[in-house]
């Protein structure tokens, strides 16, 4: 079946009203790195992933999702809501007192959906890994997915988990990196550059593929390409060159919008950007 | 046996041994047959399998370990990711390199995340010896205490931490196990039903209360028969869950005997003589001594060496009971 992009376009315009009207109605949060994301988010979840949106924690016999940088959960959120695992409406509760959908990513609050805690870098892969290396053990051939910031890569446990991954063939896991090139301080090249990311992964072992993460017909294409190279002997990575902010024209280009909320005018602006697709909630 | 006044002298309920052997192995032991019993445990090990005695383990179900390398935080973030597809991961490595190395990875991906992982660490306190204090751990039962739902079990003999190793796979959440390098007397019951959160009446007493963990149990029974010849009647327990307290079985003791001795192979700050402080202030307030290390790493030495130089020896819980009975 060939995957609708305009549909999934549509989506992602949608999560992305989500992802900055969130942010503005509690004045704080990570819009940019969101925005950048929410094009790979709505193909995993609305075309990819074979999932169940009745959330079931050990998702035995289902493709599973690991977001690492955790701070991007306002599209995780959305696309979580917006696919089915919560209602839409309650996204309006974000990082607010007695919230499920708490400032990062956790399984404390029991919100459908969420498996692991996330938000303190580096550990995601790791989890990925465990839970990859369990569907071996169970017998269960789908397939693991990870999330990790570029910006993320500085810290040491991603690459203890890169070598445990290729040195044991963990073949079932499809880790994606969201190059934007950006982190709080600055661009990555200033702070601590990163180097060639595609040969430093080739030298770890892993199957490396490049994607264009916010042309929609890319990703889709990228992510089938990825799992066509699965239970190959080598876990598979896919350098995602994304723009933070991607979607609003005034959050593009900068870090500023890391972790800042819009004001009103600003949210009038944004939003005049992005059409409104399924409604907001 | 005879508990009654002869004299003035108590007898003290007798324990002895045939035998030393090292909690460590009585670890191996109780992976093994936890292994058996269920075959959703696995076992993950960062480059120390044999001085984790899990080599039986790995012969037995070799699917179902996994050698992680020297990579401690990514053992962490692969046990809770394990899990997920409701396997009971038991990491093995040193108590430092299980605590205080990747804190925040057991913090985020294994507490918060409310994972079934057992952290099992070997090697704790100062009895590891000659490696010196950049392993000997002393702070490790504060540190796991300390993040909310983690049980701190810390076993005093062999047959004991081989039971222990076994209830936890039954328990369903995340569990610190502590043990340690050393030979020591094995003077528990091999069959024992290990109850987390369940205080083990050593020797019932009137004149002072030992609450003793880990290798200080056998110290504190050494202690009491000293103490028995000179006329002071000790009540023994042994707290080998810290986390969850027994907090009905510590407050009905110290009702009867007025004061405390806690006894532990650990930093006095944040170990089980604080958490039996924090329970006495708020309900019943008395006298307490620790016998632990004072604030201090430790060194290089034998174990026993150690113990006697950093206060942890038998003639250290005789003078903390004296000393605190004249404070009563």
């Amino acid at each position: 079946m060939t995957p609708d992009i305009e549909k999934l376009a549509k989506i992602a315009s949608q999560v992305r009203r989500d992802i900055v009207r969130m942010v503005h109605a509690c004045q704080s949060g990570h819009p940019g790195g969101s925005l950048g994301c929410a094009d790979y988010l709505v193909a995993l979840y609305f075309n990819t992933l074979k999932h169940n949106t009745k959330f079931n924690m050990d998702g035995h016999g289902e493709d599973l999702f690991f977001l690492s940088n955790g701070h991007i959960s306002p599209v995780f959120y959305s696309v979580l809501a917006r696919s089915g695992y919560f209602e839409a409406s309650e996204l309006a509760t974000f990082r607010k007192i007695n919230t499920r959908l708490q400032g990062h990513p956790t399984t404390h609050e029991n919100l459908p959906g969420v498996r692991i805690a996330s938000g303190s870098l580096g550990q995601g892969m790791s989890v990925a890994i465990g839970a990859a290396v369990a569907k071996k053990l169970n017998k269960d051939s789908r397939l693991v997915f990870s999330l990790h910031g570029d910006g993320e890569l500085q810290e040491g446990q991603i690459w203890e988990a890169a070598m445990y991954a290729s040195h044991n063939k963990v073949d079932n896991l499809i880790s994606t990196i969201d190059v934007n090139g950006q982190q709080i301080d600055g661009p990555t090249d200033k702070i601590l550059s990163l180097g060639n990311l595609r040969t430093k992964w080739e030298a770890f072992g892993w199957e490396v593929l490049e994607m264009s993460g916010n042309d929609m017909a890319d990703v889709v294409r990228v992510l089938d390409l990825a799992i066509s190279k699965t239970s190959k002997g080598k876990p598979i990575m896919i350098l995602m060159q994304t723009m933070m902010g991607n979607g609003v024209d005034f959050m593009m280009h900068t870090h500023k919008w890391h972790g800042t909320a819009p004001n009103d005018e600003q949210l009038a602006t944004a939003l005049g950007q992005l059409e409104e697709t399924l409604g907001d909630y | 046996m005879p508990d009654s006044r002869s004299g003035n002298v108590f007898y003290m309920k007798k324990y002895t041994y045939t035998e030393k052997k090292d909690t460590r192995s009585g670890f191996g032991a109780g992976l093994l047959e936890a292994g058996k019993k269920n075959d959703q445990v696995v076992a993950l090990c960062a480059d120390l399998i044999g001085s984790l005695k899990m080599d039986a383990f790995i012969k037995e179900f070799p699917e179902r370990f996994f050698q992680i390398g020297i990579a401690e935080a990514n053992m962490m973030g692969i046990a809770a990711g394990l899990t997920i597809g409701g396997k009971i991961p038991f990491t093995g490595t040193f108590a430092n390199f299980s605590t205080g190395r990747v804190y925040d990875q057991i913090r985020q991906s294994i507490a918060y995340s409310d994972k079934n992982v057992k952290i099992c660490a070997s090697h704790a306190g100062l009895t590891l010896g000659e490696d010196g204090a950049t392993h000997q751990i002393l702070e490790d039962i504060g540190m796991m205490k300390m993040l909310p739902g983690m049980v701190v079990i810390n076993p005093c003999d062999y047959n004991q931490t081989k039971a222990a190793t076994m209830a936890i796979a039954d328990y369903h959440g995340p569990v610190y196990l502590r043990f340690g390098r050393p030979t020591v007397p094995v003077f528990t019951d091999p069959d024992q039903k290990f109850e987390i959160g369940k205080a083990w009446m050593v020797n019932e007493g009137t004149d002072v209360s030992i609450f003793a963990t880990g290798h200080m149990v056998w110290k504190a029974i050494e202690a009491g028969e000293l103490l028995a010849e000179a006329g002071i009647n000790v009540e023994i327990i042994n707290i080998h869950t810290i986390k969850p307290l027994d907090e009905e079985a510590v407050l009905k003791s110290v009702a009867k005997t007025g004061c405390v001795v806690t006894a532990e192979e650990h930093n006095r700050i944040g170990g089980l003589g604080d958490s039996i402080a924090q329970l006495l202030a708020r309900n019943n307030p008395v006298p307490q001594e620790y016998v632990a290390v004072n604030d201090s790493f430790g060194e290089s030495g034998t174990p026993d060496q150690l113990m006697k130089k950093y206060g942890l020896d038998t003639e250290d819980i005789i003078k903390a009971v004296n000393k605190v009975i004249k404070r009563k």
